[in-house]
């Protein structure tokens, strides 16, 4: 084989998903020194970003500023992106072995896990993921029916995404202007008739996957109270020795906000967060009609692991929670992509370091590559795909040392190209994202908003003028 | 944290051994897959013990015929297993409590994989870092 990654002859790389991971595997590919690399991003939306664009909360605006880092990459001479290109749609993966060194699969965990519990599919109980798609303007979501007449609502989960949900579901109609939440979701939550909202964790004060900022934020709303039982605010045995022989100061210090939410008296905000602990849902209690009459939890009790874990365990305590709209935010789950082999009980690509696995051999395929949440689950912040995506290209570059790479038969940047306009005429490129990125941020200027998403294809092609 | 995302990235295959085998292929084994223990299965694939590098070390001090006994003799049977739910905070503390840096993971009593401290400092680290790198494109986010 000849050498690859040379001027003559690049080391093409496929990156499928534009996401945090996909960048950053495609900066560290232009970051080594020893081989020339192309990179072709292809991504399933016309817009790149993934969940910063479609997850991050809109009133996050600063956790979205990665963006700009994202853009940089985007720069370099050596890239090109695809968007509305979906692989297993327009191009499988067998066509892509035909152009590629190697393709990598950073598309990510896009669908919810669900709760496995009676009354799970009443109508009004809905997937977290879904409704974050839908206000954050998601095409695939923007004719979604979200029904915010109920004035009571349950989250399912305690985590980030949970937190958004809720947080959303209580700002005011002026503090979502100030963001870039889309257009029909304002118009929606401006006519919303929440008022109380519980976010439900399965475990205590001590194990909450949030984080500081994420609690203390809920006490600064405009209009909306945060509140949480007392009784359900203290630690109990096991969590305070777990605490002080750990000394971490960052759950001490989420601990001490949560309790001083503990019973303060509402000070006649509109609206009410309630954060409950120790708590699972039992069963969405059917009205009859197919609507949610209420929830039933039962409380919990912690109980240590042999391998030192606090996990929660069902106590006989039954309660009635008179909520008639739940979100279920437990976590994201990876969605195979045809033609690589996946592990469904992790809801992963089947992979070690990032190599992806013959099912059968355990041995890698050569050529093929994962990375990000679809590699090693929904964890951690953006920032950790960064290590992540090094560990995988690491492993690539290793693999071109040792001449362990696809042998494409087809070459040339062009010839590529070609391919994938013919497959997909309506296909987006970096420019066309650039142009959309300055119309949206315009029509934002123009109305006091930090921006104006486009929200479906059809709009976003008009707009380029095709 | 969860065990189950250092998990999700090592594949599906568990180096495991029987009790009948010998030492000596146990440190073949250890060898060729460049790893500290060895997961001991009975004949229903099922964890009964751990094998580490340091069993075999401590041996290895007293009884140069070690290589013909058989793994069931140096094995550890006192097993902790941990489950992919569990935290790796609190796995990482009980390794380092209780002096083991390896720990088999089940799941309805199946073996699915096993972690090392290592795997799980690397884990954290990464998480830090990741941490380190959003607040500060925050951070310069702000100066621009």
């Amino acid at each position: 084989m000849s050498q690859n990654g040379t001027l003559e002859s690049p080391l093409r790389v496929a990156v499928v998903g534009a996401g945090p991971t996909g960048f950053y595997t495609a900066e560290h590919l232009f970051k080594q020194k020893e081989y020339v690399v192309t990179v072709d991003m292809y991504e399933r939306l016309p817009i790149p970003f993934g969940l910063v664009r479609y997850g991050v909360a809109p009133d996050h605006p600063k956790i979205k500023s990665v963006t700009n880092v994202y853009d940089r990459i985007a720069q370099n001479p050596g890239f090109r992106f695809f968007g509305n290109v979906e692989i297993g749609k327009h191009i499988t993966v067998p066509e892509m072995q035909a152009y590629y060194h190697q393709i990598v699969f950073t598309t990510g965990a896009q669908t919810d896990r669900r709760l496995n519990i009676p009354g799970e599919d009443l109508a009004g109980s809905l997937p977290a993921t879904e409704f974050v798609a839908w206000y954050n303007g998601h095409p695939d979501y923007r004719d979604y029916e979200v029904d915010l007449s109920h004035e009571n609502v349950a989250v399912v989960g305690i985590g980030n995404v949970a937190m958004d949900v809720a947080r959303i579901l209580c700002r005011t109609p002026e503090e979502l202007y100030q963001t870039d939440i889309a257009d029909y979701a304002l118009e929606a939550l401006r006519q919303s008739k929440v008022k109380n909202v519980y976010v439900m964790g399965r475990r205590g004060p001590g194990q909450a996957a949030f984080t500081t900022p994420e609690i203390k934020e809920l006490g600064e709303m405009e209009d909306a109270d945060a509140y949480v039982l007392p009784e359900e605010a203290e630690l109990d045995v096991l969590s305070q020795a777990a605490l002080a022989d750990s000394s971490d100061r960052a759950t001490m210090k989420k601990v001490e906000i949560i309790q001083s939410y503990a019973g303060r008296v509402p000070s006649g905000k509109s609206r009410r967060l309630t954060v409950r602990f120790l708590v699972s849902p039992l069963e969405l209690v059917d009205d009859g009609e197919g609507n949610i009459a209420c929830m039933r939890l039962v409380k919990n009790e912690l109980y240590a692991t042999d391998a030192g874990t606090l996990r929660p365990r069902a106590t006989e305590k039954v309660e009635e929670l008179p909520v008639t709209m739940v979100f279920r935010a437990i976590g994201y789950r990876g969605v195979p992509i045809p033609g690589v082999p996946f592990y469904d009980s992790w809801g992963v690509i089947l992979n070690r370091e990032g190599r992806v696995l013959d099912p059968e051999t355990q041995e890698p395929l050569a050529g093929l590559y994962t990375g990000g949440w679809i590699k090693r689950g929904p964890s951690g912040v953006i920032g950790t795909n960064k290590p992540d995506a090094l560990e995988t290209v690491k492993n690539m570059l290793e693999d071109v040392a040792s001449e362990k790479t696809l042998c494409p038969d087809k070459t040339g940047q062009a010839e590529i190209f070609a391919f994938v306009q013919n497959r997909q005429p309506d296909f987006f490129t970096y420019d066309d994202w650039t142009r959309l990125d300055a119309l949206e941020l315009a029509k934002g200027e123009a109305v006091g908003r930090p921006r104006v998403k486009f929200t479906s294809v059809d709009e976003m092609l008009k707009a380029l003028g095709r | 944290m969860k065990i189950r995302s250092i998990l999700a990235k090592k594949g599906m295959n568990v180096i495991t051994i029987t009790p009948d085998q010998e030492i000596r292929q146990a440190v073949t084994l250890l060898a060729a897959k460049n790893i500290g223990a060895l997961v001991v299965v009975n004949q229903e694939q099922r964890p009964i013990g751990i094998l580490s590098e340091r069993d075999i070390i401590r041996q290895a001090a007293v009884d140069e015929n070690l290589f013909s006994l058989k793994v069931a003799d140096l094995m550890t049977q006192q097993l902790i297993t941990g489950m992919p739910n569990d935290d790796t905070f609190s796995i990482a503390h009980t390794m380092t409590e209780k002096r083991f840096r390896h720990m088999p993971i089940v799941e309805d009593g199946k073996l699915v994989g096993i972690v090392s401290i290592g795997d799980i400092m690397k884990a954290e680290r990464n998480q830090y870092r990741g941490e380190i790198d959003t607040l500060e494109t925050q951070i310069m986010a702000d100066d621009s």
